[in-house]
């Protein structure tokens, strides 16, 4: 799909709307590669080609919303939205008046496009496979175009489009002794690849040794910028959207209240700018360059979706109320002295599976996974047995924060549920004093 | 940002034959293949603090094709239905079909080959379209007013969607498996805060999603169940925390739905055994080995593979490989018997598995997933089990769940406690959570409810794969008790 076409689709579309009817349009598609490795072989290999057509029909203050696939025949495809359309006609006469309808009436343009000269799947795979002969490399290679595009009636026209990479892998040892990596973005560089690996076999060198077991309790812990990541994807789960601090429901309110406070070396910006995701809103709404979360400590903004802004009289300054380019603000700690700061205690290169054990506390557990040791004198002795964290993050943030690293990692989501994700985020690690163990 | 991806006209099961029909006519020179077409539509409405949510209907249709050619196995996914587009599409599956001929896991022999003729289609009494947008908007409406017990409760909603799959399998070895899977879900939740505690509660059929038609509706309670949710939302906020420490746990089948799907479900998988999940989803503490000999738990745990449930979530005739499903053991009397592994899997590992081969729609290629995952009862009643508990707590509702890669070393916690003291049930806690290692918690099984306790539900967001995938699952389970488990409760 270019953009040429969404947009002629959509101006046929809409010359035949009537009376006030207004009808904003969406397109969500994808070219992408998938290829799946176990034991550096190919598990399953190939590709998706897709395209969905989100319409909003909306009449005075009643709107209804609906979707259908796009071929990419054009004929077939405007008998398509044509037939959707017709049924939002027969829809928004039983749907009642909508209070907290919000878009955006001022007609805006944008054209984004991140390009990339990628391999073939048989030219990427091929490289990986050979660099890693003799690893046990098990993981996935995602490549291709990711477009999104929104039209409206009102004048806007946006169109965002990408062509990257994203390899995420981990390579195993034994069991569950593993260390991972990613790399993702528009230039393929084997080099960089091969650096890569060459860094997971010097992890595994030290994963070979005996592994610790440790008793449960509270223990120092360095937290390397993916397992940092690991906590505020849990955080984003209704930490920062405007209706869940309105509905108190956040597991952030007793920070928002001002009963509690994270540490004042905590600064989390959400960087729409830096983002790979698109800097518009469904509703035609431009996002702005950054919204700041929380400032050394203190709760600052919430991430407010267009219903959201219109509930409750606030402006738009997201697409949907969680985290799509989150940062966290570079400490002044060094990443090469971080385990020397650390001492004696846990390197947590992973966490995996967290989840909520109460969020009135901002409580929360999960697991330690992939490259975690057990450090003494600033240098890891041996990897430690998976252990099941449960603690507050106003504790982890918060009074137990020692430091944040100044180099930060930029990590790109490897998520594809629902297509291959634009999100991202840039990610320092943290030092902290003490993180309770529980199982 | 996400597009309403979805809905359309359909193109009908004609239409669908047609397609498969003119692929045939002209299939690509390979060793086999296969094409699995999927139409699927749905709708989803909503009222929250007596708005309407914009109504969204949707829809989603395309083709997989999977060619076995010259050593190699590869797909493609197109919504292009076209004779080009899906020519297109076998020439692409071709091309990653010879990189799989090159550095392939396994040898192309091995994947699984049908010719099933067979048909499904979920019984409907009545169907979605038999109740106006308007009734349906008006009865969510009644519900969600009904939620409002004052201003204590600070958010209330109700739902209601209704989803329909069809899809076709066929082969170059002459199968044609053609199944229509219809599902309604309904639920309400409403979350009271009082003196900083915030407590969310839910019902109306949340957590019991099935196949079927606006029949389920009866059993639901929209209405009939609002009270009690929003009662209880309050109630959990005045109520004490949960106590910690070793004691008795009473698990109901709202809570045994995902230690069940976590603790049995996942590490049964015949894929993490064979490592293809390592990356995302993990591994299994299971291994080959326990097959046959391996207590997984105490004699009264016995879980069937079982496709037949009428209205459960993952009843069907066959998997998305065009495997005949039935039903089987696969834990007897406390002893593992057998995995969660289609034909690909079984043949990789050399075992025997069911058919389990699963894909999330026509974009994903099928992978070894639960199914109907069910707890057999036993004979024991609720009371009973109560009245045999001098310490405990009843838990009820799962709220969040977490597990190690291996499956192992897992974390609950539930929406409801209820203190058990000298075999009667008491008051309420809030936040109540418990852990444990599945490879000792199944041993500790020593109670399980009878057939008049069984109750059918299931969870709609099973994720799992690379690309990743998201499955509806079903699980039946009585209730069970526990003994000697680490419980919790919340707080900084």
């Amino acid at each position: 799909m270019t953009p040429e076409r969404f947009f002629a689709l959509f101006d046929t579309l809409a010359a035949g709307l009537s009376g006030d009817e207004l009808l904003f349009a969406g397109l969500g598609a994808e070219r992408s590669d998938f290829v799946r490795l176990n034991q550096n072989r190919v598990r399953q290999a190939g590709s998706v080609h897709s395209a969905d057509l989100g319409l909003t029909l909306i009449d005075g203050a009643r709107q209804v919303a609906g979707g259908c696939p796009l071929s990419g025949d054009a004929d077939a495809d405007l008998a398509q939205a044509r037939a959707l359309l017709t049924r939002l006609r027969e829809r928004i006469v039983h749907v009642p008046d909508d209070p907290y309808l919000n878009i955006s009436t001022e007609p805006a343009r944008s054209e984004r496009r991140l390009d990339a000269t990628l391999p073939t799947p048989d030219e990427a795979i091929g490289t990986l496979t050979d660099l890693a002969e003799g690893l046990d490399l098990v993981g996935i290679w995602a490549a291709g175009d990711v477009m999104e595009g929104l039209a409206s009636s009102i004048g806007h026209r946006h169109w965002h489009q990408s062509r990257s990479f994203n390899l995420d892998w981990s390579s195993y040892l034994g069991r569950d002794k593993a260390v991972k990596a990613s790399w993702s973005g528009f230039d393929w560089q084997p080099e960089q690849l091969r650096h890569k690996l060459e860094q997971q076999r010097a992890d595994l060198a030290v994963l070979g040794r005996p592994t610790r077991s440790i008793e449960p309790g509270r223990y120092r812990a360095y937290l390397a910028p993916a397992a940092l990541a690991e906590l505020m994807d849990l955080l984003a789960w209704g930490g920062f959207g405007l209706r869940d601090h309105r509905t108190q429901q956040t597991p952030l309110l007793k920070l928002a209240t001002g009963e509690q406070q994270l540490s004042p070396q905590l600064t989390v910006v959400e960087e729409h700018k830096r983002g790979l995701a698109p800097g518009f809103t469904d509703e035609g709404f431009t996002k702005p360059d950054q919204v700041k979360l929380i400032e050394e400590g203190w709760y600052q903004d919430c991430l407010a979706d267009a219903r959201s802004a219109k509930e409750y009289e606030a402006a738009v300054n997201a697409a949907a109320e969680y985290p799509e380019a989150l940062a966290i603000a570079p400490g002044d700690l060094a990443t090469a002295e971080a385990l020397h700061a650390l001492d004696t205690g846990i390197l947590i290169g992973n966490l995996w599976y967290c989840n909520w054990s109460d969020r009135n506390a901002c409580r929360m557990t999960g697991m330690t996974r992939f490259g975690t040791f057990w450090v003494e004198h600033g240098e890891p002795v041996a990897p430690l047995a998976v252990m099941r964290f449960d603690d507050s993050l106003y504790h982890l943030l918060g009074d137990r924060l020692e430091g944040l690293t100044r180099e930060r990692e930029l990590l790109l989501s490897a998520e594809t549920y629902d297509g291959r994700s634009t999100d991202s985020s840039l990610l320092p690690g943290a030092l902290v004093s003490g993180i309770d163990l529980a199982l | 940002m996400s597009t309403a991806t979805a809905v359309s006209p359909t193109p009908g099961a004609d239409a669908l034959r047609a397609i498969a029909r003119r692929f045939a006519d002209a299939a690509p020179a390979c060793d086999y293949w296969t094409l699995r077409l999927v139409d699927e539509t749905y709708e989803g409405l909503a009222v929250r603090d007596d708005v309407a949510e914009p109504s969204s209907i949707g829809a989603s249709r395309g083709a997989m094709v999977t060619l076995v050619t010259d050593g190699g196995v590869g797909y493609a996914a197109t919504a292009d239905l076209s004779p080009a587009g899906l020519a297109a599409a076998a020439g692409q599956a071709a091309t990653s079909a010879a990189l799989h001929a090159r550095l392939g896991l396994f040898d192309a022999k091995l994947f699984p080959r049908t010719s099933v003729r067979d048909s499904y289609e979920t019984q409907v009494k009545q169907p979605w379209a038999q109740m106006t947008l308007a009734d349906k908007l008006g009865l969510l409406g009644d519900a969600c007013a009904r939620l409002d017990l004052g201003e204590r409760i600070v958010e209330r909603a109700a739902w209601l969607g209704h989803r329909r799959v069809h899809q076709l399998l066929v082969s170059s070895d002459g199968a044609h498996l053609d199944q229509t899977l219809s599902y309604v879900h309904s639920g309400l939740a409403a979350t009271a805060h009082i003196a900083g505690q915030t407590q969310t509660r839910t019902g109306g059929g949340h957590d019991r999603p099935g196949q079927g038609g606006l029949e389920r509706l009866a059993g639901a309670g929209l209405l009939d169940d609002a009270e009690r949710v929003a009662t209880e939302a309050i109630a959990l906020c005045e109520a004490p925390e949960c106590p910690s420490g070793q004691m008795d746990l009473l698990l109901l089948p709202s809570q045994m739905t995902l230690q069940i799907h976590e603790s049995i479900g996942h590490p049964l998988e015949l894929d993490r055994i064979l490592g293809d999940e390592r990356n995302y989803a993990g591994l299994s503490f299971v291994t080959p080995d326990m097959f046959g000999t391996y207590r997984y738990g105490s004699s009264l745990l016995n879980v069937t593979f079982d496709p037949g449930v009428a209205g459960e979530l993952a009843s069907c005739a066959a998997d998305d490989d065009g495997t005949p499903a039935k039903r089987v053991h696969l834990i007897r009397d406390g002893i593992l018997e057998r995995p969660l592994g289609g034909e690909l899997s079984q043949r990789r590992a050399r075992l025997a598995g069911v058919a389990c081969a699963r894909a999330s729609g026509w974009d994903r290629p099928p992978i070894d997933r639960m199914a109907n995952i069910n707890l057999e009862p036993n004979e024991e009643a609720l009371s009973d089990m109560i009245a045999r508990v001098e310490r405990g707590v009843l838990m009820d509702t799962n709220r969040s769940w977490s597990i190690d890669d291996s499956r192992n070393k897992f974390q609950f916690s539930c929406q409801l406690g209820r203190l058990i003291e000298d075999g009667e049930l008491r008051g309420l806690v809030r936040n109540p959570g418990y852990r444990g290692v599945s490879a000792r918690f199944w041993r500790s099984l020593d109670g399980v409810g009878g057939r008049e306790t069984l109750e059918v539900r299931g969870v709609r967001n099973c994720g799992k794969g690379e690309p990743n995938q998201s499955v509806y699952v079903g699980h039946a389970s009585p209730p069970c008790l526990f003994r000697d488990i680490d419980v919790f409760g919340g707080g900084l």
